[in-house]
C-alpha cells in the first residue's frame, strides 16, 4: 500500500479580527443535512432533517427543507441555504409559467432540467445539492439527483447531503425495488435517523412527505417519536 | 469551493481502506479491503493483507500512514513478546492496545497512525481496542475504521447485536465490507477476514466475486 495519507487541512479556528462578533454570526449559513427520495410505483417518498447551522449555533432546528416546487412536485434542499431557496424560487416561477402555457401538469422532468439548467450555469458560484421529486400523469413518481456541479441524473432511490455518506450502506442493504410506499415510508424514516445520530450537521425532527397522483400527504416525526435503532455505542 | 465540499470529507488524515472489528457470542471477527492505491488513481495493490498478527490470538488493522503504522506495529510485537516471555504467559489483549497507545501517544507530534486491536485472551475473552490518532485508547464491541468506513456506520449501527453467532457475525463483516467497498473507491478487492476464539485464529478470504452484491447497476 503506497503512503495514500489523504491529508485534508484540519480547519484551524483562530478567533483572529473580531472577537465582538460571535464566530456564528460569522459563518455561512447551511443546510448541511441529510435528504432522500425514493420512487415506489405510483409515487414519491422525499425525506429530509430539520437543522440549519451557521458553524457550530444551529440557527433554525425545524427546518422545512421539502420546498414545494408545483403542485405535484417537491425538491429536497442541501448545501447553502441562500443559495437552494434562491434557486428553488427561481425554479418555481420558470415552472408555473411554463404549465400556465402548457395548460396542464408540468413532468418532473421538467423540473428537474430547470433545476440543473440553473444549478450548471452558476455551479462555480453556487452551492447546492438538489433532489427534484414528484409525480406527473407520463412517468408516474420520479427522483431525479442534481447534485454540487450542476449534474442530472435519474435515481430510484438517492440521498443527499453531508449526512448522506453515512447511509450509504445501509439503503444499499435495506433498498429493493418494488416497494410499497409504506416500505419506502420506513426506509426513509430508518435512514434518516441512522444519519442524524452520527452526522453533527443533521438533526432535529424527520419530516417526510409522500406524493402520487391523489396529493400530496406531509408528516413529522419528532425527535422522541424516531425509530428505534439499536445502539452500538 | 473546495472547502464546501462534502464535510465528511474533511475528518482528518485516514487510509484509502476500510476496517472494522466487531464481538460476537464467543469470539471476534476482524476485518479489512485488499487495495492500496497512490492517490486515488491507481490501484498499487490489489490483494494486500491489513490484517496483521500481533500474537497468537491477537491481530491489528492499521489507520493512517502506512509507513507510521508498520513502523509502530513493528516496535509492537517485540515488546509483546518479550512482555509474554518475562510474564511466562499468553499477553493479555489490552497488553497489546496499550503498547500500541504508548507509541502513539509519546510520539503523538511524529506519527499518524490509528489502530483497531482485536483477540481472545483467557482474562476477559473476545475484546476489541480502538488506538486513534492521538493515542486515546478506548474499547468498543464494533468498530470501523478507514475511508470507507463513513459509508457504512449507518448499516453497523442498524445491523449490529452483541449477541450474534459465529456466522452471523461473519456475514455481517463481510456485508459490511462489500457494502464500503462498492461505494469507497480507494477500497476493493478481497475481504480479508480473521475470527479469533478460544480455539485459536482462522483466517477467511472472500474473493471479490463472491461478496455479496446490493443492488449493483
Amino acid at each position: 500500500m503506497a503512503a495514500v495519507a489523504s491529508m485534508f487541512p484540519m480547519q484551524q479556528r483562530v478567533s483572529a479580527q473580531n472577537d465582538l462578533i460571535p464566530e456564528w454570526m460569522r459563518e455561512e449559513v447551511s443546510t448541511g443535512t441529510t435528504i432522500m427520495a425514493v420512487e415506489y410505483d405510483g409515487g414519491v417518498v422525499i425525506g429530509a432533517d430539520s437543522r440549519t447551522t451557521t458553524g457550530a449555533y444551529i440557527a433554525n432546528r425545524v427546518t422545512d427543507k421539502l420546498t414545494p416546487i408545483h403542485e405535484r412536485i417537491f425538491c429536497c434542499r442541501s448545501g447553502s441555504a441562500a443559495d437552494t431557496q434562491a434557486i428553488a424560487e427561481v425554479v418555481a416561477y420558470q415552472l408555473g409559467f411554463h404549465s400556465i402555457e402548457l395548460d396542464e401538469p408540468p413532468l418532473v422532468e421538467t423540473a428537474a432540467h430547470l433545476f440543473k439548467a440553473s444549478c450548471y450555469r452558476y455551479r462555480e458560484e453556487l452551492t447546492a445539492g438538489i433532489l427534484v421529486a414528484g409525480w406527473d400523469r407520463r412517468r408516474g413518481g420520479q427522483v431525479y439527483c442534481v447534485p454540487i456541479g450542476g449534474m442530472l441524473v435519474r435515481q430510484p432511490v438517492s440521498v443527499g447531503g453531508s449526512g448522506s455518506t453515512y447511509i450509504y450502506g445501509f439503503m444499499d442493504s435495506n433498498y429493493k425495488p418494488n416497494m410499497t410506499k409504506e416500505q419506502c415510508l420506513e426506509l426513509t424514516a430508518s435512514a434518516l435517523t441512522l444519519a442524524m445520530e452520527r452526522d453533527g450537521s443533521s438533526g432535529g425532527v424527520v419530516r417526510l412527505a409522500s406524493i402520487s397522483e391523489s396529493g400530496v400527504e406531509r408528516r413529522v416525526i419528532l425527535g422522541n417519536q424516531l425509530p428505534k435503532i439499536v445502539s452500538t455505542h | 469551493m473546495e472547502g464546501r465540499c462534502l464535510d465528511a470529507q474533511i475528518k482528518g488524515v485516514s487510509t484509502g481502506t476500510t476496517i472494522l472489528a466487531a464481538t460476537f457470542d464467543g469470539g471476534v471477527v476482524i476485518g479489512s479491503d485488499s487495495r492500496a492505491s497512490i492517490g486515488g488513481e491507481y490501484v498499487s495493490s490489489k490483494t494486500i493483507n491489513k490484517v496483521i498478527q500481533v500474537h497468537d490470538q491477537i491481530f491489528c488493522c492499521m489507520a493512517g500512514s502506512l509507513a507510521d503504522a508498520q513502523a509502530v506495529l513493528k516496535a509492537a510485537k517485540f515488546h509483546l513478546s518479550f512482555h509474554s516471555v518475562q510474564m511466562e504467559s499468553q499477553p493479555q489483549v489490552i497488553a497489546a492496545a496499550s503498547v500500541l497507545k504508548d507509541l502513539c501517544y509519546k510520539n503523538k507530534d511524529e506519527l499518524q497512525a490509528g489502530f483497531i486491536t482485536a483477540g481472545w485472551d483467557r482474562k476477559k475473552g473476545p475484546q476489541i481496542y480502538v488506538v486513534s490518532l492521538g493515542g486515546m485508547l478506548i474499547s468498543q464491541q464494533v468498530t470501523i475504521g478507514g475511508s470507507g468506513s463513513t459509508y457504512i456506520y449507518g448499516y453497523v449501527d442498524a445491523k449490529y447485536r452483541p449477541d450474534m453467532s459465529r456466522e452471523e457475525c461473519l456475514q455481517f463483516a463481510t456485508n459490511a465490507l462489500a457494502l464500503a467497498m462498492g461505494r469507497d473507491n480507494v477500497s476493493g478487492g478481497v475481504a480479508h477476514l480473521v475470527v479469533i476464539t478460544e480455539s485459536g485464529a482462522e483466517h477467511v478470504v472472500v474473493p471479490g466475486n463472491k461478496l455479496p452484491k446490493f443492488n449493483d447497476e
